[in-house]
């Protein structure tokens, strides 16, 4: 991933920072369809608990799972700030409840590093790299697996 | 538009094609001496072979050549249609449609039966047009005959001149059609003079470039027969107005026309084998050019010039295009049930005209929404004529007779219903003959005609649509039923079952009367899956049965599978959508109708027999408190594995059509959730599945693992 040869011009990744259990992450933000308040949602019978339930989005049924939940933080906690990511990956539309959002990130690709090699195969997959910012690391989410997991095995 | 796309244009083409050929083959059965439909039907072969050609899809022009050929006979009435004959042209026309979709799917045809049919049809060419050709020559003129053996022979002697009128109208220029070319492709044929009509012609003002204002008169003199000049326009024969006809006064040096007369009268009775009608005699002089005339009829074709034959104007729209507008009819009808919920909670004065102008938005609403419907209803006509098919097949194989009778084949359903319906029906429509239908001599025997008769109908009923199957065979013969039933293990050996009971052990998984496994059953096929395919689609099949004088499944299905109605219910704290076509009655239970069985069981009586209550909260895994023997409603479901099931709902609140929106795309199967819709309020309700529901009742020992295996996986 670090490619330093590249010149400083090179292209600039836009990604959309939030924090989920109290961690920061980002997604890409061609990924993201549209960020939403959180409104109650239709629950789903026999569902694991990162599933909240499906949520009308102009008349698409789209799943919304609770991101912390889903990365075993446990449940997001009930708050003002919630919002829904709305993320789009290989034809399916999700949403993701978060914490809250805090910011567009733009960097270069050579600022993305590695996941650091840790023992978690989970979440390794489940984080495409790092960027640093200031003091903070935010994980860049890897919206495939995040989606593959879930799908794979229920269906 | 590349290639691929002209292709797939030509299949599709040919689809359409063989359907009018189908078609066209039944009506010859009625009356093969119409030559509008033996024209028809000759069209159609035609057509398939010019795009195969064009395609290089050398077999498939073979085939459609010779086929083509024999008809041509049969129109100029050279080869009479007899019934063996009928059946060569419908097993032809069956090849032809299995050829083209083996060059469609780019697989090799069986080449067996292509040989079988082809070797059948070509003894058609061989002897028979000898000996009519004899005939003819004989008995009638000996101009004739070379008209018969079309090209070679035919030099100077049979000259004639056509007059033809021939007038396009605005469509053949859109087509991108040149009459030029035409008149270019008719000098070819001979001495060719034109005459345009320019009268039309407005003042330049009044000038309108997209209309058609010409018309032309030409006069051809040619040795050529009459069909060559109609294959000339045939590709605008639906776009103008054409008249064929010979000036038999134009050119009386060469043929007498009216001899023919003097001839026939003078051998007294017209010889039999001449199956033309006899050529009327008409003064040739006035052969006005509204009259085509007979005797070029006689000879060689009817020409086709009856306008109203021409294929309406349709548009060829992709399907997912239509689907999205379909998607997005399904939104504004949701968002014209928001629009009007949010008024309501405003609690306008009852003056406000709001109310009216919303009451008109929704009927308009609505309208739309049916328009947009009845582009994907399609007439079953297809999948009618595709069971004809089914039916000779299926009667040659049991060596039984049969025919198809189809009722009320322009009724229209959802183009995927008839998708998903064509397997099913050709399931019970084999079964219909197989099973239905008794031997030949059996039927003589029981006083019925030799030729069983399966009708086919459709028709709309109460906002469904109701297809039957029905034999006139022997009826179910349940004694027998029973035994196999017991026998297979699916009721017990001491049950008592009621007709209806034992009818319905057709649907059950495992089940096939059959004795020995014929051709065309014992494919491992059973109705259940006719069942599961026709349920699939949000549909029951049932059966009426006489002994002696038939069986009739009836297929009910809804109108459309992008619509539904249902009953908007409440479980625990949610609100729940329940399909009404699911449910046979409501029961609001009186305290001593319940029962319990064991420590959970409970069962309810309804008139007499004791029906197993489905706790729905329950079954979904939703903790609605505490469970209240009294409170709720029952709904009474016939379902798959359980049968009568009365499942427990908390209230029913209103009944009302429901858009349908999956929740496989974007999630993936819920168990006991078939889809969801979304309500006025903008809220998502699920859609339960009944028959899935009962399945995951707690206390069944079939139930799956009580949580899917989703549940491991966000530990994983």
């Amino acid at each position: 991933m670090l490619d330093v040869t590249e010149a400083p011009t090179e292209t600039q990744f836009e990604f959309i920072t939030f924090s989920s259990g109290e961690q920061s992450f980002c997604l890409e933000i061609t990924q993201i369809r549209e960020i939403r308040r959180w409104t109650p949602v239709t629950k789903l019978p026999h569902t694991p608990a990162d599933v909240l339930g499906v949520m009308n989005l102009r008349g698409a049924v789209i799943p919304i799972f609770d991101l912390a939940a889903r990365f075993g933080f446990g449940e997001t906690p009930d708050n003002e700030r919630n919002v829904v990511i709305v993320a789009a990956a290989g034809g399916t539309t999700i949403g993701l409840l978060v914490e809250s959002v805090s910011e567009i990130l733009s960097v270069a690709k050579s600022a993305i590093q590695e996941t650091p090699d840790i023992k978690s195969e989970a979440a390794r997959q489940a984080i495409l790299g790092v960027i640093s910012v200031g003091e903070n690391m935010v994980r860049v989410v890897n919206l495939d697996a995040v989606l593959v997991n879930d799908m794979g095995g229920g269906v | 538009m590349s290639m691929n796309s002209i292709r797939d244009t030509f299949f599709e083409e040919c689809e359409e094609l063989l359907e009018a050929l189908v078609e066209g083959l039944s009506a010859m059965e009625e009356n093969a001496e119409d030559m509008d439909v033996v024209n028809a039907v000759f069209r159609s072969v035609h057509s398939i072979k010019g795009g195969a050609g064009a395609f290089g899809l050398n077999r498939l022009v073979g085939f459609a050549h010779i086929f083509e050929t024999v008809m041509d006979k049969v129109r100029s009435q050279e080869i009479k249609v007899d019934e063996e004959l009928m059946l060569l042209f419908h097993r032809s026309g069956d090849q032809l449609a299995d050829l083209v979709e083996a060059a469609r799917d780019d697989r090799e045809p069986d080449a067996e039966s292509e040989a079988a049919i082809i070797k059948e049809l070509d003894a058609h060419l061989g002897d028979q047009p000898e000996e009519e050709d004899f005939d003819f020559a004989a008995v009638t003129l000996d101009f004739d005959a070379p008209q018969i053996d079309l090209p070679e022979a035919d030099a100077g002697p049979s000259l004639r001149r056509f007059n033809i009128r021939f007038k396009p109208t605005a469509a053949l220029y859109a087509n991108g059609h040149e009459p030029l070319l035409l008149f270019d492709a008719l000098a070819e044929l001979g001495t060719l003079s034109v005459k345009a009509d320019l009268s039309g012609v407005p003042d330049f003002d009044a000038f309108d470039p997209d209309s058609a204002v010409l018309d032309w008169t030409l006069a051809l003199d040619t040795s050529e027969d009459e069909t060559v000049l109609h294959e000339v326009f045939e590709f605008v024969d639906s776009l103008c107005d054409l008249e064929i006809s010979v000036d038999e006064a134009a050119l009386p040096d060469v043929e007498m026309l009216p001899e023919p007369q003097s001839m026939a009268e003078a051998h007294g009775t017209p010889d039999p084998a001449m199956a033309s009608p006899p050529p009327e005699t008409r003064p040739a002089p006035d052969a006005k050019m509204t009259e085509p005339s007979q005797k070029s009829a006689s000879k060689q074709v009817a020409p086709s010039r009856d306008e109203p034959r021409g294929p309406k104007p349709t548009l060829r729209v992709d399907l997912d295009r239509v689907d999205r507008l379909i998607n997005t009819v399904g939104e504004l009808i949701i968002n014209q049930a928001m629009i009007s919920q949010r008024i309501e909670e405003l609690e306008l004065p009852a003056v406000a005209h709001l109310t009216n102008e919303l009451e008109a938005y929704k009927l308009l609403a609505r309208d739309i929404q049916e328009g947009v419907m009845a582009i994907r209803a399609q007439p079953v006509k297809p999948l009618f004529q595709r069971m004809s098919r089914i039916v000779r097949e299926a009667s040659e194989a049991t060596g039984k007779k049969s025919k198809l009778i189809t009722v009320g084949d322009s009724t229209e359903v959802d183009k995927t219903v008839i998708e998903r319906l064509a397997d099913p029906l050709t399931h019970m429509v084999r079964n219909a003959v197989d099973h239905g239908l008794e031997s030949p001599e059996k039927r003589v025997e029981a006083g019925k005609e030799a030729i069983g008769t399966i009708r086919l109908s459709a028709s709309h009923r109460s906002g469904s649509v109701f297809i039957e199957i029905a034999d006139d065979g022997a009826g179910l013969n349940r004694p027998r039923i029973l035994e196999k039933g017991i026998e297979k293990g699916l009721v017990p050996p001491d049950t008592e079952l009621s007709d209806q009971e034992i009818d319905n052990l057709l649907f059950m998984p495992g089940f096939s009367t059959a004795s020995e496994v014929s051709n065309l059953s014992g494919r491992g096929v059973g109705m259940d899956v006719v069942k599961n395919a026709v349920a699939a689609l949000g549909g029951r099949v049932s059966i009426t049965t006489s002994p002696g004088s038939g069986t009739t499944f009836t297929i009910v299905l809804p109108l459309t599978l992008a619509v539904m109605d249902g009953f908007v219910i409440s479980i625990a704290d949610q609100t729940m959508v329940i399909p009404i076509a699911s449910i046979i009655e409501t029961i609001r239970p009186s305290r001593r109708d319940l029962h319990c069985i064991g420590t959970d069981g409970e069962v309810i009586s309804v008139r007499g027999s004791y029906v197993p209550i489905v706790d729905v909260a329950r079954n979904l895994g939703l903790s609605g408190g505490a469970r209240d023997i009294n409170g709720g409603v029952l709904l009474l479901v016939s379902t798959e594995g359980q049968g009568l099931t009365a499942l427990r709902v908390g209230a029913i609140h209103d009944q009302r059509q429901v858009v349908i929106k999956s929740l496989e795309s974007n999630y993936g199967a819920i168990p006991g959730v078939s889809a969801a819709t979304i309500l006025g309020d903008g809220k998502i309700a699920l859609i339960l599945d009944p028959d899935e529901l009962v399945k995951l009742h707690p206390g069944l020992h079939y139930s799956p693992p009580a949580s899917p295996p989703r549940m491991e996986l966000r530990h994983a």
